[in-house]
């Protein structure tokens, strides 16, 4: 068994943004089915669609939402940030992207949660 | 500055543990006259290596406060936390004794990545001459200054994870061969580093661009091989 690299070894920007990407990607995969099993309410006729909705329509389910966004953006940005990688001419690490990544992450929660109170 | 250094430093092989040091503090102290100050001046039988001391050999890297690093090139001042200094092996590498790990496989895996250049020229032939600023051999520049410390590979989480995995600093040697226009084995190199072992495992963690002494970016090698495999791939040439 060899050393391994620990958490100091992994302190810097490209780490972090791996990480964010795949706890974002498994959170997001783990709130699909949930996402189907809501829609799938209307399969059971209008009523009980709209008895969800009105069930959803609360702070806690809110403040959820916006975690999803949250999650949606940082994820999507950082996905069009590996495909620059993987299919752009660069060099460097591309840590402006990472910035992007971020950025765009809390533009987009700040503006949902604007939406949210306004 | 503090008169002393309190420097743990690793002893044994792989179950082996920390032994601290005290070292007096030097002006323009380098991580590796540490070492040397130990092994001279209170352990003979502490086992580094080192050759040149300037940054050419690649031989003395080591993981300073848990990050990997050339030590010959690492100033004490810019490392040190307070006057403490944390001085282990390279991870991912199997440990020979003390602060000396064995290379062996690390250049193995050059070997499984294809990394050696095999030409179609002779010594009776005149030499090759490269456009300079040919799209193929700027980025093999930016990927040929390796000097084969394993700081790259010693900081890889995939190589840590994925024991088959060339690792960066093999994918790095493949991508400056696949962009030698002298090279006539690329389709052979192509199907090396294709797959699991090889350019497909890289997550994109960049620790291996973060970190190399040299400023090579095998992150970027890695994603221009994904393409050339890809292309292969498609055109039926893998």
């Amino acid at each position: 068994m060899t050393r391994r690299p620990d958490f100091r070894s992994r302190a810097h920007p490209a780490w972090w943004a791996f990480l964010v990407h795949r706890l974002s990607g498994l959170a997001l995969a783990l709130f699909l089915p949930l996402h189907f099993w809501a829609l799938g309410q209307a399969l059971h006729g209008a009523a009980a669609l709209d008895a969800f909705l009105r069930f959803a329509d609360q702070p806690l389910f809110k403040f959820g939402e916006w975690g999803l966004v949250l999650l949606l953006a940082l994820h999507a940005a950082g996905g069009v940030r590996l495909l620059l990688i993987e299919f752009g001419a660069w060099s460097g690490l591309r840590k402006n992207l990472i910035a992007v990544t971020a950025g765009f992450g809390v533009v987009a929660g700040l503006g949902f949660a604007l939406a949210l109170f306004s | 500055m503090s008169e002393e250094l309190v420097v743990k430093v690793w002893r044994g092989r792989e179950d082996g543990a920390f032994v601290a040091y005290r070292v007096p503090r030097r002006e323009n102290q380098t991580v590796l006259d540490v070492v040397t100050w130990i092994q001279r001046h209170l352990d003979p039988s502490l086992a580094y290596r080192y050759a040149c001391r300037v940054g050419m050999c690649g031989s003395c890297a080591m993981t300073v406060n848990g990050v990997a690093r050339w030590t010959c090139r690492t100033h004490v001042s810019r490392v040190a936390k307070g006057e403490a200094l944390e001085i282990a092996p390279l991870a991912n590498l199997p440990i020979v004794r003390d602060l000396a790990t064995d290379m062996r496989d690390f250049f193995d895996r050059w070997a499984r990545a294809r990394g050696q250049f095999t030409g179609a020229a002779t010594r009776h032939d005149d030499f090759a001459r490269v456009d300079p600023a040919s799209p193929a051999r700027v980025a093999a520049d930016a990927g040929i200054e390796c000097i084969g410390c394993g700081v790259c590979h010693a900081s890889c989480d995939v190589v840590a994870w994925r024991p088959a995995f060339v690792g960066p600093a093999a994918l790095n040697r493949a991508w400056t061969l696949v962009n030698d226009e002298r090279d006539t084995a690329g389709r052979e190199r192509l199907r090396a580093v294709a797959g699991d072992a090889g350019c497909h495992a890289c997550h994109t963690q960049g620790a291996c661009t973060e970190r190399c002494p040299k400023g090579i970016a095998p992150t970027a090698g890695i994603a221009g091989l994904k393409r050339l495999v890809a292309r292969a791939a498609v055109r039926g040439e893998l």
